[in-house]
This record gives structure tokens, C-alpha cells and sequence, in this order.
């Protein structure tokens, strides 16, 4: 038994970690047992933990089986890291349509939870791109499956949280890219009325599009990204970045009022008075956190939340508003604060996060019973909004806002693995 | 073939180490690999993954004996008949129970043959065709090699032959003013897939350990530890008294 947490270090349980490297021996291993399949942990709640039960790390199973320069279809193991799959494809051209705020993640992690990129308004979310899976069961069956194979088993996997079995293998839909240049603009906004106009005009001419927000300004001021991907000649394929650690855990979390204000201010205006046009390697702008590794530390001993919600646009403005607000009466939060318009589109997976509408993302120090309160608070905006939360990030959510958040949950609850169960299935689910 | 790929022979390529060692050269492209291995079906699948990593790489592998020096010596005769490798890593291996070696003299003798005297014999075979053209041989010891130690003292010993052997390979090619160049490499512990179920402090992220020993090898240098903190950890252990040492429990 080993402690492993996630990457909100909340808290840290002992699990069985059974490492698996081998796509025969993953599925033996699965057969008859139980458990629950690990990416690389970078989930910050209890979507990817099962304290004192069993965890199949796939992070060994980061093997390409093929790759296609001339038409970009990509198979794989399901252990493989976004990063590498972007490092081996960008030398001819392709990259990953969708990829999250990290590229440190796994192609298991990215289906299981459905992950959305800054430009879901074109490109959706990462199932839409998956042409097959193949799945392994604890029963000993091993389904092949994608959109047009086996669609309810795909339905249920993409965004399933890992709990209709074991992903050994996928192939993937990559994209054609000119190079690794983005060209970018960055536009301060004073309000939430400005960050919706500013949505609204930037979607059809920005394929990527998010936005920073000052959660302590209760006004909803920010700064606008928006970027598309550039034909600009090749300037050498490294993005040159060297890596900084945090390199232990402060006792108390760095990130508190008196920072945040500082720092947020500072933010904002050396950013408005950068504002404008730039080129960037994709590497960094897209994941500018995986350059300060561990930086998860910077909370302190009690780790944090991440609270992100969706609503749908209607309630939109008025939702986002009130959760401001309410982020501000108490005093919390952090820097890490995205908001962020999601196309219209309806996502493949039956438990997909991604719906039309408005999302807003922030992070939370640990303050114990003052952070549950402001969580239920946030909670209500979210319920008579309709929206929903996402299991990624969660740890917390009531099941009540899980079951009207999740309205497919019944359909896919039939396709569920019974050897398979998290902390957050127990939590939400019941088993 | 095209002559300028570089040639490339691993030896114990499904190994963790190994395969972090290939992705680095192969990422770098235009390499010729020849993996040797015990298990066709994982060598297929360390070469369907080089093949996707290494841009403009051919990816050939080979299964053989590794207990058997007639084997051996083929296989070498084998893959030098296919064209002089550049570079030869030897990287197999196993960690044993110590506990099970003192109690069964078949567990003892397997692990001293799989960890010291078949990458010996591999090294020689290949040793003996390269030495008149030159290139590269890594061997992979372990800082177990140094001193043995109660905990694992039947590795230790094995791949304390390996260093012995290292040593007198290098002496001999000095002498003969050889351009092959022989490199050992002392791994410390590794996080690797098989090590996962451990405790993870300590242990060294095997991209790492694969990075200085691509490194050391690319450059010809005699002895690696990898990481290098090892080398100075070793010479204060080489050096501590018995009776200091002695009342250690590693
Ligand atoms: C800095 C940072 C930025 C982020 N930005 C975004 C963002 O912009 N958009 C977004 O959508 N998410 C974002 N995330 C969240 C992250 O993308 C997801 O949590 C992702 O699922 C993590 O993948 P993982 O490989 O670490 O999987 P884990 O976190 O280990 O696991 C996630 C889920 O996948 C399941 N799973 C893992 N592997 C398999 C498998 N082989 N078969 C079946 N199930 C499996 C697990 O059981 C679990 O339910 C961010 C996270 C971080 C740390």
C-alpha cells in the first residue's frame, strides 16, 4: 500500500497501486479484479482515487502502436502523455485537435473525463476526436468501440470517469497544423458585459478563446485570450522553455487575501498595458502551468478545490455574476480563475461536463468549513441556473446537483463495470 | 539501408531503462535499431512505438537465449553481418529476491547469470567486431556493484562482475588504441513501472536516468552513475570501515 493523492492534495489514502506496462498484461490484470484505472492523477478531486482499494496506474502503457503522417490517425496505449503525442506529431504537422489546460495528462484521463480545450466552439471536446477505444472489463470481455461501433459502449466511456472499465488502447483524429505558432491577442475587459461581447465577437474569427477574470473585483473585469493557429515558417520546434519546481510544500498556503489582491492587480495591469497582438509556440501559451512543475504545492499542507460549473447561456450572465459576488463577500479564491463561453455543441459522451454555455473555473485554498460554506452558496447559483459541475475537478458536489446536473446518468449507469468503483462513484453514485 | 542511419543495438530492449534510452535516440531520427529480446510480442511493441517516435528510423528486432553463449555469440555474428553497429547498449537484467537466493541455489545462480555473466557475454561478442572499427558499448551495471551489501549482495555481485569486466575490457582497448569505447553505467534507484509499487522517494524518474545515460554514451565516457549523486554516495561507502559498515542496514 502506497499514499497517493490527486493533484488538489486534498488529502492522501493509502492505495493498492498496481502498476500496469503491458496491454496483455493490463487486461489480465483487470480481469477478475477490482479496482479503478489512474492517469497521471492530474484530476484534482477524488475522481481518480479509490482509498484503500486498488488503482491500475496506466501511466506505463505509454507505447504508440501507429501513426499515419498522411492522414494523422494516431493508435495508442492509453497511458500515453498528450505532451508526447504532440512532441512525436508537430515534426509532421498534426497536433492534437483538443487538449486542456496541461498537456501532462493521459489519453485514458483525457476520454475518461472528456476534457475541453479553449476551443470547444470549434473542435468540441477530446471524444469528439476519438475514433476508437478498446476497453477491457473486469468480467474478462474486451470491447472494441468508437462512434459508429458498439456507440452506446463510446457513449458511456467518453467522460465516464473510468468506471465502465479499462481503456488499454485508443486512435485518435489528429489535426493538420501549419506549424507550432499561434498568433494571439489579448483584450483587458472592465465588466461581465464586456467579457460576453467580447465572447460573442471573437468566436467566429478565434478558434481559441478564454479569459482570465479577477475574482476579487466582483465586477467581473478580466483580460480576454483569444489566438488561432498561424502559417508562420518553422523557427526551430523546441519551445526552449526550462522547468522550475516548486520545490517543497510551504506550511501555510502561499495564495491568501493579501497576496491575491496584490497580484491580481498587478496582473491585470501589466497585461492591459501589454495588450495586443503576439506570436507564441502553442506549448506555451496553451499549458503555461506545466513550466512551473509541482506548482500544486504553492497551497500549502491542506491542498485546495477547484470549483468549475457550467451554465447554460441564458441564466448565464446573471449566474456568473452572483457567483462573483459571492466569491468576493467571502474572501476567497485564488488567481487561477477562468471564464470561458462553450459553443453549441452536445457532446458524445452521456457524461460529458461540456454543454452550451458559460463556464467559470476558480481555484480555492483549503479553509476547511469556510470553503464548504462558499461551495454551497456557489452550489445553489448553479442549481436554479441549471448547470452542472465537473467530476474532474470535483470533491465535493452534492449528489442531489450530480443527478440534475447529469440527466443521462439512469442510461449510463447501465454500463457500468461493478468491479470497478472511485471515491467519487462511492460519494456520488452510492457504490 | 541508407549508410547514414546510425546503427543502434539494444540488448534487453523491453527493459524500462532500455526503452527511455531508445526514445531519446529515436527522437532525434535517423536511427537503424536492432532490439534484442527474450518476448517476440513486447518487441514488437518497443518497435511499432520507436517507429512512430523516430522520424525517418527502421526498427529490426531479434529474439534470442540469453543464457547461452553459442546464442549469443550468433546472434552478435548475426546483426554486425547486417551492418557494424555504432552503438550497443546491454541493459538487461532482473531484480531478485535476496531472501530467495539464499534459500534456493537455482534463484542464485539464474540471477548471476542474467545480471552478470550473459551481459559479459553479449559485451565480448560484440567487443570482439568492433573493436578494429570502433564505436560504442554501454553496459548497464548497477550502484549495487559496488559494495555488496546485505540487502541484495547476490545482485551486487553479479554486477560487480559486470564492473570488473567493464574495467578489463577498457584497459585491454586502451592498450590495443582501439576507437571503441566501453561505458558503464551505474543506475541508483529507478522509478520505473516495476519499481511502482514502492516507495517513490529516492527513486530517480527513469527519463533521467535514460538521459545521462544517452548522454554518457554518446559521449563515450567510461563510468555513468546515474543520477550523478551516486558517485559520490558509493565512494564514501566503498570507503567506510568494516566495522562502521557492518552495523549498517542496507
Ligand atoms: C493545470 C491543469 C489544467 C487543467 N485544465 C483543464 C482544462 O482546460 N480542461 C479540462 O477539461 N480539464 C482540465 N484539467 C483536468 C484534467 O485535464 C483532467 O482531470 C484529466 O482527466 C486528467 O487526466 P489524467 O491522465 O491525469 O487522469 P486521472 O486524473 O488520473 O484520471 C481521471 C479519470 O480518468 C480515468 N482514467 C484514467 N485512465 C483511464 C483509462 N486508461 N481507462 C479508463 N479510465 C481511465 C480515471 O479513473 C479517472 O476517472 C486540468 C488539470 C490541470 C492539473
Amino acid at each position: 500500500m502506497v499514499k497517493v493523492s490527486s493533484w488538489g492534495r486534498l488529502d492522501s489514502h493509502e492505495h493498492d497501486l498496481v502498476p500496469l506496462a503491458d496491454r496483455d498484461q493490463a487486461v489480465r490484470a483487470v480481469a477478475g479484479g477490482r479496482g479503478l484505472p489512474q492517469g497521471n492523477a492530474r484530476s484534482y478531486g477524488d475522481v481518480c482515487l479509490n482509498p484503500d482499494g486498488r488503482l491500475w496506474r496506466m501511466t506505463g502503457l505509454d507505447r504508440f502502436i501507429a501513426f499515419d503522417p498522411g492522414t494523422g490517425r494516431l493508435r495508442c496505449e492509453a497511458g500515453v502523455l498528450l505532451r508526447d503525442i504532440q512532441r512525436m506529431s508537430i515534426v509532421h504537422g498534426w497536433l492534437l485537435p483538443v487538449t486542456p489546460g496541461t498537456q501532462m495528462i493521459t489519453v485514458g484521463g483525457a476520454i475518461a473525463n472528456d476534457v475541453h480545450g479553449k476551443n470547444h466552439h470549434v473542435l468540441g471536446s477530446f471524444g469528439d476526436h476519438v475514433l476508437q477505444l478498446r476497453l477491457a472489463r473486469t468480467d474478462g470481455r474486451v470491447i472494441d468501440c468508437g462512434p459508429d461501433l458498439e456507440a452506446g459502449w463510446f457513449a458511456a466511456t467518453v467522460g465516464g470517469m473510468g468506471l465502465t472499465g479499462v481503456i488499454v488502447e485508443a486512435e485518435l483524429q489528429l489535426r493538420r497544423v501549419a506549424g507550432p505558432w499561434l498568433v494571439t491577442d489579448t483584450v483587458p475587459y472592465r465588466n461581465l458585459d464586456e467579457f460576453f461581447q467580447l465572447a460573442d465577437t471573437s468566436e467566429a474569427g478565434w478558434e481559441q478563446t478564454v479569459s482570465w477574470v479577477d475574482c476579487l473585483s466582483g465586477i467581473g473585469r478580466g483580460l480576454f485570450f483569444r489566438a488561432n493557429l498561424a502559417a508562420i515558417p518553422d523557427r526551430g520546434a523546441e519551445s526552449g522553455r526550462k522547468p522550475k519546481r516548486v520545490p517543497f510544500v510551504p506550511p501555510v498556503s502561499l495564495v491568501n487575501g493579501l497576496s491575491l489582491r496584490a497580484f491580481n492587480e498587478t496582473y491585470f495591469r501589466a497585461n492591459t498595458l501589454k495588450a495586443g497582438y503576439a506570436v507564441a509556440h502553442f506549448e506555451k501559451y496553451t499549458y503555461p502551468l506545466d513550466n512551473l512543475h509541482d506548482w500544486n504545492r504553492m497551497y500549502g499542507p491542506r491542498g485546495f478545490y477547484q470549483y468549475q460549473s457550467v451554465v447554460p447561456r441564458a441564466a448565464g450572465q446573471a449566474a456568473i455574476q452572483a457567483m462573483l459576488a459571492a466569491i468576493k463577500a467571502s474572501g476567497q479564491g485564488s488567481f487561477l480563475a477562468v471564464l470561458k463561453t462553450f459553443g453549441d455543441r452536445t457532446s458524445r459522451g452521456m457524461m460529458s461536463f461540456p454543454r452550451p454555455g458559460v463556464t467559470l473555473a476558480l481555484d480555492f485554498p483549503n479553509r476547511g468549513a469556510q470553503t464548504a460554506a462558499l461551495f454551497e452558496r456557489l452550489d445553489a447559483i448553479v442549481r436554479d441556473a441549471g448547470g452542472r459541475i465537473y467530476a474532474a475537478k470535483d470533491a465535493r458536489m452534492p449528489r442531489d446537483l450530480f443527478e440534475s446536473g447529469y440527466p443521462r446518468l439512469a442510461e449510463f449507469l447501465q454500463y457500468r463495470d461493478p468491479g470497478i468503483s472511485s471515491a467519487m462513484s462511492r460519494r456520488l453514485i452510492g457504490s | 539501408m541508407p549508410d547514414s542511419l546510425q546503427r543502434i543495438v539494444i540488448v534487453g530492449a523491453t527493459s524500462s531503462i532500455a526503452e527511455h534510452c531508445a526514445r531519446l535516440w529515436a527522437a532525434k531520427g535517423g536511427v537503424a535499431f536492432t532490439l534484442v529480446g527474450r518476448d517476440a510480442a513486447r518487441l514488437e511493441r518497443v518497435a511499432a512505438d520507436l517507429h512512430v517516435r523516430g522520424a525517418g528510423s527502421t526498427v529490426t528486432v531479434r529474439t534470442a537465449d540469453f543464457s547461452d553463449p553459442r546464442a549469443i555469440r550468433a546472434l552478435a555474428d548475426a546483426v554486425v553481418a547486417e551492418g557494424m553497429p555504432h552503438q550497443v547498449l546491454i541493459a538487461h537484467g532482473s531484480l531478485p529476491d535476496q531472501q530467495q537466493c539464499q534459500r534456493d541455489l537455482d534463484a542464485a545462480c539464474e540471477a548471476l547469470d542474467v545480471n552478470g555473466v550473459s551481459p559479459v557475454l553479449f559485451a565480448e561478442a560484440f567487443a570482439g567486431h568492433m573493436e578494429p572499427v570502433g564505436g560504442v558499448i554501454t553496459i548497464i551495471g548497477s550502484v549495487a556493484g559496488d559494495r555488496g551489501r546485505r540487502s541484495n549482495y547476490v545482485y551486487g555481485a553479479a554486477k560487480g562482475l559486470v564492473t570488473r569486466y567493464a574495467q578489463g575490457l577498457q584497459h585491454r582497448l586502451a592498450g590495443s588504441g582501439s576507437a571503441l569505447k566501453v561505458v558503464l553505467v551505474k543506475p541508483g534507484p529507478t522509478a520505473t513501472p516495476m519499481t511502482a509499487h514502492l516507495p517513490q522517494r529516492g527513486l530517480a524518474p527513469v527519463e533521467q536516468v535514460a538521459r545521462l545515460i544517452v548522454d554518457g554514451a554518446n559521449a563515450g565516457k567510461p563510468v555513468v552513475y546515474a543520477p550523478g549523486k551516486w558517485a559520490l554516495i558509493m565512494m564514501v561507502i566503498r570507503h567506510l570501515p568494516a566495522v562502521v559498515f557492518n552495523k549498517m542496514n542496507i
